[in-house]
């Protein structure tokens, strides 16, 4: 037994940490809700030559071979980051699918639908994987996608109109990729509420009313170690999950939406906090919060919400023969 | 990451449940917080401990086996999802003992140490005060100096004392300074309640049985060697017990588990039966609560293993463990509807988790100590 990452997990951790500070400070997630395709570019290339895209991909097919475990503390890093890309659509999901077919050395992005019809980041997509029971590969993905406005300015949505140049995908390919994509989300909210706890601290220890720090006041410190203690009661789950998809264990799919529904709860909670926190400063469109808060928004709720998840494990737990299976 | 267990982790683990299958009182012991039912327990202590099962964490010399911790956590599964009774020893054996291991001289530890494993003394904390509770910094009783009889007299009122009146002995915080303040000037004391001029008087809690006492000290002499640590230094050393107490040691995860588990079961016999269209879900969300405890314990061990000590990051786990031990007997009470007002374990237990964000540290403390020492948010 041994409840831990590796030395060279976290090494990986630090590198991707590193370099999303360097490369998608708040000004460049700021700048990505009104440029051309609401995506980083420079953070992406850089993450493209670290080898981090195509982390899950085989070595064969010119990733790095790793496995959902490897992957997991860097997905928590671009929630960190708010990281304007479809980093899970494209690391976690689409590009093991896509690498193993003839657009294998396609180098765009992958974007992904998971049941909705919604695809995130869609108008530079590529590459359109449509997780559904008709599950499909698309070419060509942005003249299928009708554009819609979400709350996150970043998140450039295409509604699925038509599948016109696809191809099928494999019962097994759905499945590991439909729950790699929640892992994914469940970590990138992890990260998220990191952030808007860090940030939210930062600033009530600093701000001053009544002549003092309103973080020394006890009405602000309860808001902050709640959030404190969501977050220290969601990672762990959010890490098993990764552990088991990576193991093949047959209890993976139900730690996956465990790990969905808490971090959801959490990040929701930190944006919660978080903003009643910053007062009116942080209910100002020229703060930042909102950009954490509004990509919290929006995770929490695609890919399954917390109510979705939570609904698995009661069935799981209440209705199957024996408790648990 | 390896979330197996070991062969040899598996084969504890079958020792464990085997002799808790055959070992297990069929009937529920009556509450050890009444002085019948404590004397009952410690007759299952006793055979706990002839078993080597009382504290299996401990060194073989002092009743234990040198189990380790991981061993520790799978002990405490099995124990608790045996239903099997109460620990009325705990006091002494998850609060006392860190304590004792990391500060008794070895006089201290080879007296105390044996007959607390086996149940033959049993140790009642003596913290709070009517005027210290939250505000533990606050202690007002005395301890002091009698130079021509080689020790201290005890003065002053402690009160709130669990099992205080069936107890033997009691550890506790005097104030040996009375020139200094709040958390300074405290000396921990170890004092066997049968010492002249110590008065116990017990009485009921919420639930009430006689689960609470108040202990009163007058002029009660305590000799030098059961001063625990150094004179002057009792605060330090306590926080060593608050650590325990709040954190890994007091509520191990098998206890919400195995709490978990009766709810899921009342769930999946009751719940098409509420009118609470919620219920399956606030269930699912216990367990979701209890697995997360039991996997932020894991990560706590590994790191605990590696040499890696949790400090305040305790206060985190004991508002979430209380909180959710709270929530598992509401949900409880639900799915019994109208039938929960009727005399019940879910009851009683509901009543004993309202307990949890009170003692060992209010909510509202343990809040604080997170805002400020886990998040370096300013005291003042």
């Amino acid at each position: 037994m041994e409840f831990a990452f590796t030395e060279d997990q976290l090494a990986f951790r630090d590198a991707v940490r590193d370099l999303l500070a360097k490369e998608c400070p708040p000004a460049m997630v700021r700048a990505a809700w009104t440029n051309a395709d609401g995506r980083s570019g420079a953070a992406w290339k850089a993450l493209g030559a670290m080898g981090v895209l195509g982390a899950l991909v085989s070595e064969a097919d010119g990733g790095l071979g790793l496995t959902e475990l490897d992957v997991v503390l860097l997905a928590e890093e671009a929630g960190y980051a708010a990281l304007p890309e479809p980093f899970v659509e494209h690391v976690l999901v689409g590009a093991p699918i896509v690498a193993g077919t003839d657009d294998g050395a396609a180098t765009g992005a992958i974007t992904v639908t998971a049941g909705d019809p919604l695809a995130p980041y869609a108008s530079a997509a590529d590459h359109l994987v449509f997780l559904a029971p008709d599950a499909q590969i698309v070419r060509g993905a942005a003249s299928e996608l009708a554009p819609e406005t979400s709350v996150d300015g970043s998140r450039r949505l295409g509604r699925l109109v038509a599948t016109s140049d696809a191809r099928p995908l494999q019962r097994a390919e759905l499945s590991q990729a439909f729950w790699r994509g929640t892992l994914g989300y469940s970590a990138q909210l992890v990260g998220l509420g990191r952030r808007m706890l860090a940030m939210t601290v930062e600033y009530v220890a600093e701000r001053r009313q009544f002549g003092a720090p309103i973080g020394s006041f006890q009405a602000v410190k309860h808001h902050l170690a709640d959030v404190r203690i969501a977050i220290e009661f969601a990672a762990p789950l959010v890490h098993r999950a990764a552990y088991s998809l990576a193991e093949g264990d047959p209890a993976a799919m139900l730690h996956c939406s465990m790990a969905k529904a808490q971090s959801a709860d959490a990040a929701e909670l930190a944006a919660r906090a978080a903003l009643q926190c910053h007062g009116a400063i942080g209910y100002s469109y020229e703060h930042d919060l909102h950009l954490w808060m509004k990509r919290a928004w929006a995770l929490s709720r695609t890919w399954g919400d917390a109510s979705w998840h939570r609904d698995r494990v009661a069935r799981a737990i209440l209705d199957s023969p024996n408790e648990k299976d | 990451m390896d979330l197996s267990w070991s062969p040899e982790e598996q084969a504890f683990r079958a020792e464990v449940r085997a002799w808790l299958a055959a070992n297990v009182p069929a009937e529920p012991l009556p509450s050890g917080d009444t002085r019948e039912g404590f004397a009952r327990h410690l007759e299952w202590e006793r055979r706990l401990f002839d078993a080597r099962l009382a504290v299996v964490s401990w060194p073989e010399e002092y009743g234990g086996r040198g189990a380790s911790l991981w061993q520790w956590l799978i002990f405490e599964e099995e124990y608790y999802a045996a239903a099997a009774p109460q620990r009325v020893t705990q006091n002494g054996i998850f609060l006392l003992a860190p304590t004792l291991f990391g500060f008794g001289t070895p006089e201290q530890q080879d007296r105390f140490l044996p007959r607390m494993a086996s149940g033959e003394e049993t140790w009642c904390q003596g913290w709070s005060e009517p005027d210290a509770g939250s505000d533990l910094a606050g202690i007002r009783s005395t301890a002091t100096r009698d130079d021509a009889a080689g020790g201290w007299r005890l003065n002053g009122q402690k009160t709130w004392t669990t099992r205080g009146a069936f107890c033997t002995h009691l550890f506790g915080l005097f104030r040996s300074d009375p020139s200094a303040e709040r958390h300074r000037g405290l000396t921990y004391f170890l004092v066997p309640l049968d010492t002249a001029g110590v008065t116990v008087r017990g009485f009921g809690r919420l639930d009430g049985d006689e689960g609470f006492a108040e202990v009163f000290f007058e002029d009660a002499f305590v000799p030098d060697d059961l001063v625990l640590g150094d004179v002057d230094q009792g605060w330090s050393v306590a926080m060593a017990t608050t650590g325990s107490e709040r954190g890994l040691t007091l509520r191990s995860p098998g206890r919400f588990l195995a709490a978990a588990d009766r709810l899921i079961a009342l769930a999946r016999e009751r719940a098409a039966d509420t009118s609470d269209p919620a219920i399956r879900h606030r269930v699912a969300q216990d367990y979701i609560d209890a697995e997360a405890y039991r996997l932020q314990t894991l990560q706590t061990v590994t790191r605990t293993l590696a040499g890696d000590a949790p400090g305040a990051e305790s206060s985190l786990t004991k508002v979430f463990w209380s909180e959710l031990d709270v929530r598992i007997h509401a949900d409880a009470l639900a799915l019994l509807g109208h039938e929960a007002e009727l005399d019940s374990a879910w009851m009683k237990g509901y009543e004993f988790a309202l307990s949890g964000p009170i003692y060992a540290g209010t909510n509202e403390i343990q809040r604080n100590v997170i805002a400020e020492r886990v998040l370096g948010l300013p005291r003042k």
